[in-house]
């Protein structure tokens, strides 16, 4: 089963390889991993999304709280939450194409960042299954490159995971 | 008035640092990038430096150290070569939980990065196999971190912590204090048991028919011996170690069933498999323990007690889990039990141990003892004797290993070392070395083959430097035993590259190094040979034993089968067939 795994830990150089350097050396899966500095530029905020039994998954916890650098593991499959991932998205549009084009933009709620004469940039957010939809819509020989930041994930509600 | 701080180079810091962390020993080799730090060791007598052969008879002497004493072993190594090779002792180290801090020299700051003369990333080699590292970047971090990396090491469940150093930063100058405490917010060790579980966990031990305990190096990491003891008396079940765990309860204690595990006791491996409830203290349900898991303790509720969460319920799904370091929960655990109404069940227990008994009844350690030709565990036997089973005996990694594990039974903990889970040849020596040099006055053996022994050979010499007079055991049986028993029950005897061909001739090759030489080719010479080797009381003696070359280790769990499918020696298979 996926999981979404939520971690801060001390933003020190060397502690992303500690988390990717686990995953491997143990042989979990790992679909995506985003970090980024917090609000406290000490800490980073992590988001690994893994997959495999409750009992695999336990163990991944468990590892990577062992890891010195980790402060805190949550595995938001246990709360309500919010997943949400950045793609950006680099299209041709050309003449004819480019009001069709548009209005796909319009309904997958995306924004169109960057035009040129022959393409359109697009920045859109959602869940990955929302952008997978999107890139399935297009014509496939329309994509010039897609950037996906992975998922970031948070908890809803009052609860809210600190050091 | 506040006392003024002095201002010290890195290289200073470094010294004062060990000694402020009550250092004495410290095992290494030098090299251009820790040049200024030899420069300070020169200047002070604080701490004695070791100095090896080759960088992994460093950590394998500071991890023989640690293990013998429970203090972390230290050790100072160069860049590049210097780390690289340190690098199979630091795995050993990790792999058994043992408490090392490991400096590595780097290049300078501003070179890292450039492949320079010597450059490693000795941070991302050695990743995979420590606790923790760190690399320094500012002298005013160096005393901090050197205490970080102590603390880190020693508390919790222990292991290796690497910290690597640029060259810069052993040159540039700063205010020196040693940090009185450590608080990182990213790392705080469990000690104490859930009470709700220490109850769950009584409750569960006394409603046992079958019990049994099985415990491993944890308790002796957690200097909890005596509670272990206590704690098996108290209950009158049959314990079990593992061969990490050997010493933790007195093996010549009716209650102790001998190891379990793969080349476990027919009595140790039978009790596991039959057992309703089971109680593992600080073990880890290595596979070398369990053997086949589809097979392992199908009738058992499961206790699990270990300072480390993920090594509960990793291989095996535990009833009762419990957090928490060994002695502490052990403590709690026996204060439990004494206010508990219920006992155990003594008919049951009865019935119990009469059966282990008719197991034990099995002697599945006996070998044939009318040879003249030398049988291994007849050497390992006559050690013990003369001992009075109070040697500190470390070992490599093979078949002599196995009968070291077996027919020396440790009464007292921290008396059996070895690498257990690395298995790692050439461990032996260096960690007699490192042992001895802890206790001058006792008698350290090093029981190895001519295989293990030639890897860390070298270190003879250290030996002789720093006066460790250690007695070597080499069982010589002129193959790769272990490989070759594997080879002969799985690969129809193709002994493909288990041979010793060109052999050096051992007693020479001891004496070259200072030391007394003997060679033993008659079962009858062997007691007189370990006696005189024992009389010589500050010689470093190299025994070498011609050994049968046929003789396999029993009993054996094949891989793949479970603890009731053991092969006890061919003649007793052949009898029960």
């Amino acid at each position: 089963m996926r999981h979404i795994l939520s971690l801060l830990l001390e933003n020190e150089a060397g502690a992303l390889s500690r988390v990717s350097g686990l995953f491997s050396a143990r042989a979990y899966n790992i679909e995506s991993l985003t970090v980024a500095p917090t609000e406290d530029p000490t800490i980073s905020r992590m988001t690994v999304v893994t997959s495999g039994s409750d009992q695999i998954v336990e163990q991944i916890g468990k590892q990577l709280n062992k890891l010195v650098d980790v402060i805190k593991v949550v595995d938001l499959n246990e709360y309500r939450h919010i997943e949400r991932e950045l793609m950006l998205i680099k299209l041709t549009a050309q003449k004819e194409d480019r009001d069709e084009a548009k209005r796909m933009v319009e309904i997958f709620r995306g924004r169109i960042i960057d035009v040129t004469e022959n393409t359109y940039t697009i920045e859109m957010t959602g869940t990955g299954e929302k952008l997978d939809a999107f890139i399935e819509a297009l014509d496939d020989s329309m994509i010039l490159e897609v950037v996906r930041s992975g998922v970031s994930g948070i908890s809803r509600g009052d609860k809210a995971i600190q050091s | 008035m506040a006392k003024k701080k002095e201002i010290l180079r890195g290289a200073e810091i470094f010294c004062r640092a060990l000694e402020d962390e009550g250092i004495k020993h410290l095992f290494g080799y030098p090299g251009g990038a820790v040049l200024h730090i030899y420069d300070a060791l020169y200047k002070q007598d604080a701490i004695e430096h070791i100095l090896v052969r080759h960088e992994q008879g460093a950590t394998h002497a500071a991890d023989g150290y640690a293990r013998a004493t429970g203090k972390p072993g230290v050790v100072l190594v160069t860049s590049g070569p210097g780390a690289t090779n340190a690098v199979t002792g630091i795995a050993t180290a990790f792999m058994d939980s043992i408490p090392l801090v490991v400096f590595t020299g780097q290049v300078a700051t501003h070179m890292i990065g450039n492949d320079a003369f010597q450059e490693v990333d000795s941070i991302g080699i050695t990743r995979p196999c420590v606790k923790h590292n760190f690399l320094v970047k500012d002298v005013k971090d160096l005393a901090a971190t050197i205490k970080k990396a102590f603390y880190v090491a020693t508390s919790g469940r222990p292991g290796p912590v690497v910290v690597d150093i640029p060259k810069d930063i052993t040159a540039d100058s700063c205010e020196y204090e040693y940090p009185q405490e450590v608080e990182m917010r990213s790392y705080r060790p469990v000690v104490k048991g859930h009470p709700g579980q220490i109850k769950k966990a009584a409750k569960l031990l006394l409603s046992a028919k079958k019990p049994m305990i099985y415990s491993g190096g944890g308790v002796l990491l957690s200097e909890a011996s005596t509670e272990l003891t206590e704690f098996s008396r108290l209950l009158g079940y049959p314990i079990t170690n593992t061969l990490m765990g050997l010493g933790a309860f007195p093996a010549t204690d009716k209650q102790f069933v001998g190891m379990l595990g793969m080349h476990g006791t027919y009595e140790a491996n039978m009790g596991m498999h039959h057992c309703d409830v089971l109680i593992a203290i600080g073990a880890r349900f290595d596979d070398r323990v369990t053997g086949d898991l589809e097979k392992f303790c199908p009738y058992a509720k499961i206790i699990q007690i270990d300072v480390d969460p993920s090594s509960i319920a990793k291989n095996v799904p535990v009833d009762v889990p419990i957090v928490g370091d060994v002695k502490h929960v052990l403590t709690d655990l026996i204060s439990t039990l004494k206010n508990e109404k219920d006992k155990p069940d003594a008919n049951a227990l009865k019935e119990w141990w009469n059966q282990i008994n008719e197991w034990k009844a099995l002697d599945c350690l006996k070998f044939d003892r009318t040879t003249d030709v030398i049988k291994p565990q007849y050497v390992v036997e006559k050690l013990w004797e003369l001992t009075k089973g109070d040697a500190f005996v470390t070992s490599d990694v093979g078949q002599h290993q196995m009968w070291a594990a077996q027919f020396y039974p440790f009464d007292k903990p921290r008396r059996w070392i070895n690498s257990g889970g690395l298995g790692t040849m050439g461990f032996g020596l260096p960690a007699a070395m490192g042992v001895k040099l802890a206790y001058p006055d006792e008698t350290v053996a090093c029981i190895s083959g001519e295989a293990s022994l030639v890897m860390c050979i070298q270190e003879l010499s250290t030996c002789l430097q720093y006066n460790t007079p250690i007695k070597i055991l080499s069982l010589n049986n002129r193959y790769m035993g272990m490989v070759r028993q594997w080879q002969e029950f799985f690969y129809s005897s193709r002994y493909s590259h288990s041979y010793m061909e060109a052999l050096p001739d051992f007693v020479k090759m001891a004496e070259s190094y200072g030391h007394v030489g003997m060679r033993i080719e008659k079962s009858s010479d062997v007691e007189g040979a370990i006696k005189e080797a024992l009389a010589l009381k500050d010689r470093t003696v190299l025994m070498d034993f011609v050994t049968d070359q046929t003789e396999n280790v029993y009993p054996m769990i094949a891989a793949g089968k479970g603890h009731h499918e053991m092969h006890l020696s061919s003649d007793v298979d052949r009898e029960l067939a």
